[in-house]
């Protein structure tokens, strides 16, 4: 006869424990492993051994020493609270460790993930005797300045009210209602809900792409949309700009929520995070940027098991609000640690290693990953999306090696950074010729009803001035800028005025940072004025030397920083310097 | 009561294995003694089953032999006595002393392994530090309680730049906080340590400088527990003393061939070049032990030195460093061919901390933007050399032909410098502003026009 709840540790390899002989554990149990009672998982079993990885540093374990069954798996604890926050990767808040552990991570710390003292402003929605279902809305609760939470009844619960608490204040574990289901029995539903992180918490129906999540970055809005409840991977090597992207993104995206996940990334850039988020006030709620957003650290040096858990944790905290009805995103950054992660741990399985050493389960492990966003309509009605932003840290800037090949079979927005537009401080450094947005014909009728009719035709015109370019630069390379006709030479500048004009975006320049969809199409309209102007003059005879005197192009150049977001009646006048331009040319040449 | 064990069951390259045991733990230091006390050794349990351990020992496994040895579990994991005594002394790559001056007076003692730092806790590095080197206070300025690695190759200065960052750095305005140096050698030659030692007596701070070392001949094991034992002085000094601790790490390539040398033969699944799977989350418990902790006084400040193999940056260990320090200094071998020091190649050098540091309140408010240019325009530079070198330097268009000329003032001027040199940041700025003006003012795009008013038409 074996114990149902407890084991004894037989061997011990870095963050992998094994229990010998049969066990009455289940496969993604959560245990408690030790004296210290490190937080575990359960990942495989056979009937000898049982092999448990444990989300802490394994250092002083001794075998012998017991491993305890909670009977659930990994679960995070989902109430109001979550946002405003930063936990590791398995929803232990780091805030509340520092007050009791003090600079440094100990171990087997055990700290409730959510304050479970505070009193909340409670609203009740639901009245006696009315029928409940999974995901219907019971209170409301003002979480933070910018966001209402709802507090709902668990997907996998339904029934009748049978009393409900008046309005007032109370802490997450007090009852608010009481339910009595279809076979007759009673449950107390509270605010808090317990999830597993490794199943998608279930939703009604999905819906296909059809709004943008408007980010304010103009080679994204324009050039590469991706849709709510999309996905989009930014590859780049180290120093392109992978965590700048995932930052403008979650500064400036018109998301109700943010779910930021820094998964094997530096400690530093939290800090930077944390800092600059509280100081950095939402355009839209003119509140806190913290107030729609919770981090998830888990920092390099941190246990490697709690990176892989990390990822599934932020998801599920998405999928919460998400039920909600917010529009949710997710950065993820970054989601070559979490691979490296899994390698490592198959790695200390002695699982058979496939590509590059990692297993051959990277490919489904990744694909359900993105496959858990989306845009949704939720149990009780209501419309959210989940959207993932995954940055992908490719080894040495390759973009074959099998986390970014596997990664662009899934997810259909790809931003492909490039060292060399880096190594120039062309920012974002998002290559305009290795990227691509699927969600272009999806997001196609939302634009011409929302932004402008021509606004597709002219992103197209752009991006094939920019290919033009691309197999123009080919010849220039080996014969020089100076024999090409006038009419390439042309397509040459106005590329040039696309690039630094328009592509190029300066995150520290406060009008810069974040453009509006206004902005940006009158812009791009500019632009293409500017290149039928010029078109004109070229056919004419005009040699590009002449139309090059005119200073009109660096004016254009400069107009993302002259024209205040809020002052888009000056664009009248560049059509004016446009005219001019063409007017003084014709003139003085004719 | 501790219990001895006699004999082993396995030795097989650095590794031992022992039967029988009871109550090891984990990561656990076991002392080893050879031939009845002849010799004693120290090992570290790396896998522990129920009656089995597997010990890897730091001094190499020579002269053991299957029954010669008694080993003793010591009961906790490796630890070394920290003192402020330490400044000013030379130890082994596992922190025994060998300046012969005897054990370090300590009553303290702390486990090497160190704990991750809470991300709640830490303090974002603002200051920067200046090191009086154009390329790196102009370009990829260091900040204190930064991470910034300098990637070489062999044969180049990395030496020279490290001892002369060591030399000139400085917070700028004469402060006199306290401030160390630790510095631990992973197999490193012998001159190598012996030159950072002649150099810290010469610049006269060697009584702040705690040096750790495991040369080249030394056994290889020891070296991967090297940086640990640095850092953790480094802490207790900078976190505890209230210190400003540079830490230099050099050479990093050597510690993580050490780690593929262990790794192989306990028989685990290679992944890249054959490195373990845990190179990464190893080089990051490294790394990420520089930084400044809020309320606290000192900081850590790390210079990583690596010697890419081939010069190679796409090479594992360069490329798992930059993935997790912030920035790196790029060294460059045909820079170095022209006889131009520091070599440092601009464009891939980056410092990620730069841009909360410089500027207006920091250093200049032109900074940002200068730098910016300089980057934007050495770039072209590339582009106007690759022409060049197809058709011809006489077919280039006259503006091609200034910013080739650019190109060589620009590493002649502001990358080069003399080895002693030691350049204010304004003087570093302002031959930025010299050179830019070589080049016609409609080329500078990345500066804000009311910059460019103030300080291109001087």
């Amino acid at each position: 006869m074996f114990d149902l709840t407890k084991g004894i540790i037989y061997g011990i390899n870095g963050p992998v424990i094994y229990i010998q002989g049969k066990t009455g554990f289940k496969m993604g149990e959560m245990v408690y492993v030790g004296k210290q009672r490190l937080v575990g998982e359960v990942i495989r079993l056979t009937s000898e051994r049982a092999t448990i990885q444990v989300y802490e540093e394994t250092t002083g374990l001794k075998p012998g020493e017991e491993v305890y069954a909670t009977g659930a798996p990994i679960c995070v604890t989902l109430a109001p609270g979550i946002l405003n926050q930063i936990f590791d990767g398995i929803e232990r808040p780091l805030g509340e460790i520092a007050k009791s552990s003090g600079i440094y991570m100990s171990r087997g710390i055990r700290t409730d993930a959510l304050d479970k003292e505070r009193l909340w402003k409670t609203h009740l929605v639901v009245s006696e005797g009315q029928r409940v279902y999974g995901g219907t809305i019971l209170a409301e609760v003002v979480e933070t300045e910018a966001i209402v939470h709802k507090v709902m009844v668990p997907p996998d619960m339904g029934g009748i009210v049978v009393s409900a608490v008046p309005d007032g204040e109370y802490t997450i574990c007090d009852r608010l209602v009481t339910i009595q289901k279809d076979n007759g029995e009673t449950a107390e539903l509270t605010m808090t809900q317990k999830w597993p992180i490794r199943i998608p918490r279930p939703s009604a129906k999905r819906y296909p792409a059809s709004k943008p999540l408007i980010t304010g970055q103009r080679i994204l809005d324009t050039m590469f949309p991706i849709a709510k409840g999309g996905t989009a991977a930014v590859p780049g090597g180290f120093g392109t700009g992978k965590t700048m992207t995932q930052h403008q993104i979650a500064k400036w995206s018109d998301a109700d929520i943010i779910i930021y996940i820094g998964c094997g990334e530096r400690g530093n850039e939290m800090t930077q995070v944390l800092e600059e988020f509280s100081e950095l006030t939402d355009p839209r709620s003119g509140k806190s940027l913290m107030a729609r957003t919770a981090l998830i650290a888990n920092t390099s040096n941190m246990p490697v098991a709690a990176r892989e858990a990390s990822i599934y944790t932020g998801l599920t905290l998405a999928e919460y609000y998400r039920d909600m009805g917010y529009h949710v995103a997710i950065m993820a950054d970054s989601t070559s640690r979490w691979a490296e992660a899994l390698r490592e741990l198959s790695g200390r399985l002695e699982e058979m290693p496939a590509e590059e050493g990692f297993p051959a389960y990277l490919a489904s492990r990744l694909s359900a990953f993105y496959e858990r966003a989306g845009m949704m309509q939720n149990l009780n009605g209501t419309e959210g999306s989940v959207s993932i932003i995954g940055a992908v840290s490719p080894q040495g800037g390759d973009f074959s090696e099998p986390v970014t090949q596997n990664t662009k079979r899934f997810v259909r927005c790809f931003w492909g950074l490039d060292k060399s537009l880096a190594y120039a401080r062309h920012f974002p450094a998002i290559h305009w010729l290795t990227s691509y947005s699927e969600y272009l014909s999806d997001l196609a009728p939302w634009y011409s009803t929302y932004v402008g009719k021509n606004f597709i035709d002219n992103r197209n015109q752009m991006m094939s001035l920019l290919n033009q370019e691309s197999s123009l630069m080919e010849i220039v390379k080996l014969i020089g800028a100076d024999v090409l006709p006038d009419d390439q030479k042309l397509v040459l500048e106005i590329a040039r005025v696309i690039r630094l004009g328009f592509l190029q975006q300066n995150a520290f320049h406060p009008d810069d940072t974040c453009v509006p969809m206004e902005k940006q199409k009158k812009m791009m309209e500019t632009i293409l004025y500017l290149y039928k102007k010029a078109k004109v003059l070229i056919a004419m005879g005009m040699p590009m030397r002449i139309l090059k005197q005119n200073k009109i192009f660096e004016k254009i150049i400069a107009m993302k920083y002259d024209v205040p977001n809020d002052r888009l009646d000056l664009f009248e006048e560049y059509q004016k310097d446009i005219d001019a331009f063409y007017d003084d040319v014709m003139a003085r040449n004719a | 009561m501790a219990i001895e064990y006699l004999g082993l069951s396995e030795v097989n390259g650095p590794l031992i294995a022992l039967e029988g045991v009871q109550d090891a733990s984990y990561d656990e230091i076991v002392e080893i003694s050879i031939d009845n006390g002849r010799e004693k050794k120290i090992g570290r349990i790396v896998e522990c089953y129920a009656d089995r351990a597997v010990i890897q020992v730091f001094q190499g496994t020579e002269n053991i032999s299957l029954m010669n040895t008694h080993t003793k579990l010591t009961g906790h994991p490796m630890e070394v006595a920290l003192s402020e005594e330490m400044l000013g002394r030379t130890f082994n790559g596992i922190g025994i002393p060998i300046d012969g001056l005897g054990p370090v007076p300590s009553t303290l003692k702390r486990d090497v392994n160190g704990q991750p730092l809470n991300p709640v806790s830490r303090e974002y590095p603002r200051n920067c530090i200046c090191t009086g080197i154009s390329a790196i206070d102009g370009l990829t300025t260091l900040i204190r309680g930064q991470k910034l690695p300098i990637f070489s190759g062999n044969g180049l200065p990395h030496d020279r730049l490290a001892a002369q960052i060591v030399k000139q750095a400085s917070l700028g305005d004469g402060d006199e906080e306290a401030f160390g140096i630790v510095f631990a050698a992973m197999g490193v030659k012998y001159d190598v340590a012996d030159f950072f030692r002649r150099t810290f007596e010469e610049s006269g701070v060697s009584d702040h400088v705690a040096m750790f070392l495991n040369l080249a001949n030394d056994p290889v094991v020891e070296r991967l527990i090297t940086p640990k034992v640095a850092l953790t002085v480094a802490e207790y000094l900078a976190f505890e003393k209230g210190m400003h601790i540079l830490v230099i790490l050099t050479d990093m390539t050597s510690f993580a061939e050490a780690m593929r040398e262990v790794s192989s033969s306990k028989g685990e699944i290679p992944s890249r070049k054959g490195y373990p799977g845990y190179l990464y989350s190893e080089l990051a418990t490294i790394y990420e032990r520089a930084g400044i902790v809020k309320g606290r006084e000192g900081s850590v400040t790390q210079i990583p030195i690596l010697t890419m193999p081939n010069d190679d940056i796409t090479h594992p260990i360069p490329d798992l460093t930059g993935y997790i320090t912030e920035g790196q200094i790029v060294l460059d071998r045909s820079l170095h061919g022209q006889s131009v020091y520091p070599p440092i190649s601009v464009l891939p050098s980056l410092s990620r901390l730069m841009k909360d540091g410089i500027g207006s309140g920091y250093t200049r408010e032109d900074h940002q933007d200068l730098a910016n240019q300089l980057f934007s325009c050495y770039a072209k530079v590339g582009d106007a050399r690759a022409l060049a070198s197809v058709i011809g330097e006489d077919e280039l268009s006259d503006l091609d032909k200034i910013y080739l000329k650019f190109g060589q003032e620009f590493e002649s001027r502001f990358v080069g410098q003399g080895e002693s040199e030691n350049r204010s940041m304004s003087d570093t700025l302002n031959i930025g502003w010299e050179l830019l003006r070589m080049l016609p003012r409609e080329e500078l795009d990345r500066v804000n026009t009311k910059i460019l008013d103030k300080y291109y038409e001087l």
